[in-house]
This record gives C-alpha cells, sequence and structure tokens, in this order.
C-alpha cells in the first residue's frame, strides 16, 4: 500500500502520540490526554493500542499480536494483517522473538525482556470511573491522590462476600502515587506487571488516553494487610500441554456440559507441547 | 465457531467475500451509481457529511453505498479517511449573513428584509405514500427565480438594536479543534459547538426533545432557520489576501429563547445556535436545542439536573462513532475476563453454600 505513510498516521500525529508515550514514561501511571484520531477499526475495538503501536513501530520491528492469549482470534489478526499492510514490519506469534506486542486482556505467559514493548489495548482507562462517571471529578482526585473511594469499594466487597470482588481490571498502585487501571487482564496477570523487563504502553483510544510504565517500575495490586492480594486461575491444568502455571480457558466440549481446560496463551502452550509436554487432550 | 483456536484469518476472509455479495445484492437487479445516490439520497449524503465532518457529497454518497445504507457506518468510513488529509491551513470565518438561501423562515416574525423562502421542505406534504413513485419518478419542473443576492440579514440583529437580545460579543480568539486535541472539560461555547455539529443525530434530537418536555426548559422559538450555499475563502500567504475558493451548503439555526433574566443578568432573550453542513435543519434545530441548555452557567441560570444540561454527559456521549464502536466491542472474545469472572462466582457461591449448611446444623 503506497496511499498511507508507514504504520498509516502521518509523522506529526505519531510525534504528537510519541510525545504522551514519553511524557506517560516519565509520569508511571499517569493519563496522558492525547489527541486520539479516527482510525479504520471501531472504537473499542484497540484503536488506541493500534495508535500506540504506529507510533512505535519502526521498519525493522517484529509484530506480534494476541487477543485473550491467541494470535488467531479474529481481532488479533484484523489488527496483525493491518500493519503487514500499512507497515510491511515482519509479524510472529512466538513471544520472544517480538519486539512489540501489542495486546487485548493478556499477558503474555513467557517473561519479556530488555527491548520488547509490551502495548495494552484500553477500553476504560479510569480506575475510578465507575465509582465517578465525570472525567472531571476523577482527575481531580487523581492529582490530589484522593483514593479513599477505591478502598472504601474494596472494603465493601470484603465486608459483603469474604473477598475482593474484583477478578479482573484489578486496580494497581504504581511506585506508590497514581493508582491505575491494568486493562482487563486477569488479576492472574497482575503480578508480572510489576519490576517487568519491557517497557508497557496502554493506549485507550475513545478515551484518548495514554499511560505508561517504564521497565522496572513497582506496581503492587491494591489490597488489605489481613486480606492480602491473591492472582487466582482455575485449579486445572491444561488439557493441551499439562501446564500447571499458565491462565486457563475453559472449553465446553460437548451437550453434556463436559468441559476442558486450555492455556489462553497459545505461544506459550504450543511451544510447550513442541517441546514434548503432552496431555491426553492434545491433538 | 467463531474464533477456531486455528483459521480466524480464512474466516475474516470469507466474511468480507460474502459481504461484498450481499453488498451488491440480485445481480439482476441494476447496481447504484455514486450519483444516483448522490442526487437521490442527498439528504443521507447531507447527514454523513455533517457527522463525518467533511465536506464531499460524492465521498459520502461511495461510503453509503459500501456501508450498505447504514448511515453510521457510511459517517465511520468518512471519518476514518478524513484523519489521513493533510491540512493545508484554515478558511476564513463564513459570512452566514451572505448566504444565497434556497430557504429561509422565521417563526418569530411575519415578515422581514429579506422574506420568507419556503424553499424545498417536507413541512406541508401530507405524509401519503406516493405509489406513483414505484412506477416511475417523474417530476414536474418546479418554478424558479434566481436566488436573493447580497446581504441577508439576521432575524436576531432586529432583536439586538431593541437591546432585548442578548449581546453576542465579538471574540478573535482561535476556537479550539476537537479533532487535533483532546475533549477536555470545562468546554468553552466554540467548543461545545464544534462536538453537537458532528453529534449523532439522533442523540441530539432525543436531547433537544427532554428540553422540551421539561427537563432544563429553555422555551425556543426558531427565530430563523437559513439553508443555502456560503462561499469559502481562505487566505493565500503567496497573495496575501483571501480568495474563494468553493462553496458549501448549510443550514444555520437560531433559535430566541425565553429568559427572566438572573442574578447576573437582565431579563432579555437570550440564543441557541446550530449549524450544520448541508440541508440538515432537524439536526440544525436540534443543535441550538441543546446548546441553549448548555448555556445555564453563563446565564446564571439553575442547573436542575436536566441531562442536556450536563455538559459532560452531552458531550462524552454525542459521538456515535466512539459509541457504536464501544457499544459493539462486547461482540468481540472475552473469554479471559468472562473466565475470571466464573471462578469468582464459583468460588463466592461455594462459601455461601458452606455457610448455609453450617448454619442448617447449628
Amino acid at each position: 500500500m503506497t496511499e498511507y505513510n508507514f504504520a498509516y498516521l502521518d509523522e506529526q500525529t505519531k510525534r504528537m502520540i510519541r510525545r504522551a508515550i514519553l511524557k506517560g514514561l516519565a509520569i508511571p501511571g499517569y493519563q496522558v490526554p492525547f489527541a486520539s484520531r479516527e482510525m479504520p477499526m471501531p472504537y473499542g475495538w484497540g484503536t488506541g493500542g493500534v495508535q500506540v503501536s504506529a507510533a512505535v513501530l519502526t521498519p525493522k520491528d517484529t509484530f506480534k499480536v494476541i487477543d485473550q492469549g491467541a494470535d488467531d482470534t479474529t481481532n488479533a489478526v484484523s489488527i496483525r494483517t493491518f500493519f503487514q499492510r500499512t507497515a510491511g514490519v515482519a509479524t510472529t506469534t512466538t513471544t520472544s522473538d517480538a519486539t512489540v506486542i501489542q495486546t487485548r486482556h493478556r499477558i503474555p505467559e513467557e517473561p519479556l525482556h530488555e527491548g520488547q514493548i509490551l502495548v495494552y489495548q484500553v477500553p476504560i482507562p479510569e480506575p475510578l470511573r465507575f465509582l465517578e462517571p465525570r472525567e472531571s471529578e476523577t482527575r481531580k482526585m487523581h492529582s490530589l491522590e484522593e483514593y479513599g473511594l477505591m478502598h472504601v469499594k474494596l472494603y465493601e466487597d470484603i465486608s459483603r462476600h469474604g473477598h475482593i470482588a474484583t477478578s479482573y481490571a484489578y486496580p494497581v498502585k504504581v511506585e506508590g502515587r497514581y493508582v491505575m487501571d491494568p486493562s482487563p487482564i486477569p488479576k492472574f496477570d497482575n503480578p508480572k506487571l510489576g519490576d517487568m523487563a519491557a517497557i508497557q504502553l496502554f493506549g485507550a483510544g475513545r478515551e484518548q488516553r495514554i499511560y505508561a510504565l517504564p521497565p522496572y517500575t513497582q506496581v503492587v495490586s491494591l489490597d488489605f494487610e489481613d486480606h492480602p492480594f491473591e492472582a487466582s486461575k482455575a485449579d486445572h491444568p491444561c488439557g493441551m500441554c499439562g501446564a500447571t502455571d499458565s491462565y486457563l480457558d475453559e472449553l465446553i466440549i460437548d451437550d453434556a456440559g463436559g468441559r476442558m481446560f486450555v492455556c489462553s496463551d497459545t505461544d506459550y502452550c504450543e511451544v510447550r507441547q513442541a517441546a514434548g509436554h503432552k496431555r491426553k487432550d492434545a491433538a | 465457531m467463531y474464533v477456531a483456536v486455528k483459521g480466524g484469518e480464512r474466516a475474516i476472509e470469507n466474511a468480507h467475500a460474502w459481504l461484498a455479495e450481499e453488498r451488491r445484492g440480485n445481480t439482476d437487479i441494476a447496481e447504484l451509481s455514486i450519483a444516483q445516490i448522490r442526487e437521490q439520497l442527498s439528504l443521507a449524503v447531507n447527514r454523513v457529511m455533517a457527522e463525518g465532518s467533511l465536506y464531499d457529497p460524492d465521498l459520502a454518497a461511495l461510503a453509503i453505498k459500501q456501508a450498505r445504507g447504514d448511515l453510521i457506518e457510511a459517517i465511520f468510513l468518512i471519518r476514518a479517511y478524513r484523519t489521513t488529509l493533510p491540512r493545508f491551513g484554515a478558511s476564513e470565518p463564513l459570512d452566514t449573513g451572505i448566504m444565497a438561501c434556497d430557504r429561509r423562515i422565521s417563526a418569530t416574525f411575519k415578515d422581514l428584509p429579506g422574506g420568507q423562502v419556503l424553499g424545498p421542505t417536507f413541512d406541508y406534504t401530507h405524509r401519503l405514500l406516493n405509489f406513483k413513485l414505484a412506477a416511475d419518478g417523474e417530476v414536474t419542473k418546479a418554478p424558479s427565480r434566481d436566488a436573493e443576492t447580497g446581504n441577508v440579514p439576521h432575524v436576531t440583529e432586529f432583536l439586538n438594536r431593541e437591546g432585548l437580545m442578548e449581546e453576542a460579543p465579538h471574540d478573535d480568539t482561535p476556537p479550539p479543534d476537537l479533532t487535533r486535541e483532546p475533549l477536555e472539560m470545562p468546554a468553552d461555547r466554540a467548543l461545545r459547538l464544534q462536538a453537537l455539529t458532528r453529534a449523532d443525530e439522533g442523540f441530539t434530537l432525543g436531547l433537544a426533545y427532554s428540553t422540551q418536555r421539561g427537563y432544563g426548559r429553555n422555551h425556543a422559538f426558531v427565530g430563523e432557520l437559513r439553508i443555502g450555499s456560503v462561499p469559502v475563502e481562505m487566505d493565500i500567504p503567496e497573495l496575501g489576501f483571501a480568495v474563494e475558493i468553493g462553496e458549501v451548503i448549510l443550514t444555520e439555526c437560531e433559535t430566541v429563547n425565553q429568559f427572566t433574566g438572573s442574578k447576573t443578568e437582565p431579563p432579555q432573550f437570550t440564543r441557541g445556535y446550530g449549524l450544520v453542513f448541508g440541508q440538515t435543519e432537524r439536526k440544525a434545530i436540534s443543535m441550538a436545542l441543546v446548546d441553549r441548555a448548555l448555556r445555564w452557567e453563563e446565564l446564571g441560570e439553575d442547573n436542575v439536573g436536566a441531562p442536556a444540561q450536563d455538559a459532560e454527559f452531552v458531550l462524552y456521549h454525542a459521538d456515535n462513532i466512539q459509541a457504536t464502536g464501544f457499544l459493539e466491542h462486547i461482540k468481540l472474545p472475552h473469554y479471559v475476563d468472562f473466565q475470571s469472572e466464573l471462578e469468582l462466582v464459583r468460588k463466592l457461591r461455594r462459601e455461601a453454600g458452606a455457610q448455609q449448611v453450617q448454619e442448617a446444623a447449628e
């Protein structure tokens, strides 16, 4: 495609986005407003992530896209194809080979290394949104570090259910300052956010916000001393590769409601199977 | 399965091929041309230009064809295309006072300089299906005369002379650009108007209607509604003066609203303003009503908690491209988040069950 600039966006727009990214990296966890553009895919389908990826991709990069941990889900395929067409970059499904990974709702199982960038698609960047719908209010709360409302919400969960009833998009505190929404990743992934070797960038297109975590940032999931944070997953091994340490999807496999659990990270599962870890259900 | 672990790529390709076939429909029926859509579905074209924020009837017609007549989808196509266009500069402010009006009505004065011009309106048609159109669409020629040229004064100016109309002070501050800066609150009137002119017609209409039914009522008269073409001038740096580069058709609506005065303002009439690309009068009138409702603060009125008074609510939810995208994204797979919810609900149920057993035992 020659009608469009490298990675679709024009250079001025990419520059504007890079500035927002740099500001975000300088103030970890702070939501930087940016002039999000209309992209040729719908808002809510990863336009924030796509704009961040477009701004950081170079012709030498190798790009990987996952949605729900998988490379082959329809929207991941669509976004990967978009950058193949508009940027001509090499693509991969292998986590360790990728230099830029765009993700929706998961962090890969395999630890990322320095030099990699993980780009998250974010639907609602504001962790306080469902406690206070007004943007003008929540921005004030962040600037005053007024997070009492969030702690009250978590406390009410415990008093009502005995647990914090948030299982994904579990709020975190970054470097002891900003409360941040990690995007709707399962809380199983939360411990991977902190002290990560890769750069983590978060793009919310419709809400016009970018935020970031530089490498090796301290990220703490909110909790109480007597109710410590607990990363949870289905209590099964993967039905394909036998992994016991990976996040699992539950599949319904017959009319009688029979179930099977498999790795949500398809690359992780395939690499393990290729290395000889097979279970009875593996093809 | 719409997302087999493998095969998503082929499924997408096949879906696109099928979509293309459905768009075309029965190939025994002649294909629609862009010119046919532009000429015969011109109000749809106008809406797509207005909410797409791009004045180009041919591209809007193409978008309608490609979108199978889904106007929000067509608006989306135009918006996505618009983002890629380079910006050469900004035009001079348009002067709607020199509009060559096809239609110009005032509901506040029986007659006025420039006259009332009904123009091509549905207003007094009887809404009876015209079965003759199903057979042939031939029309008899309508009588014509040249458009009024020269200045067509705005009705609100007459009221202004008497001091009955709220002043609209001249302001040379460059307006903010919604498409180049993130929308942030509080939004000034220029920014609010910018958001409203590209806002979803249905949403704007609903909000405007709610003000008429008492949710932030500010009884509005259509002081003036005018539709016609206005020249667009642009300052060319090499020439050192502005030249006309084309013309656009616009709908402008100025409402005159009752106002009994507040702590800060004397009793007078106040203004609501709507300006929209193309012949789009339902949208322009709606815009003017919502604009007026949003002005409660600067006029020192009470906030009665009506949705149309709430700038943050109105502006963050008026864009149909944002709204439709986020709404429809819930079709995307969410099994990772759903899985974690499943586990949580199972855990809570287990514990609740255990508690009940224990209570029964006690």
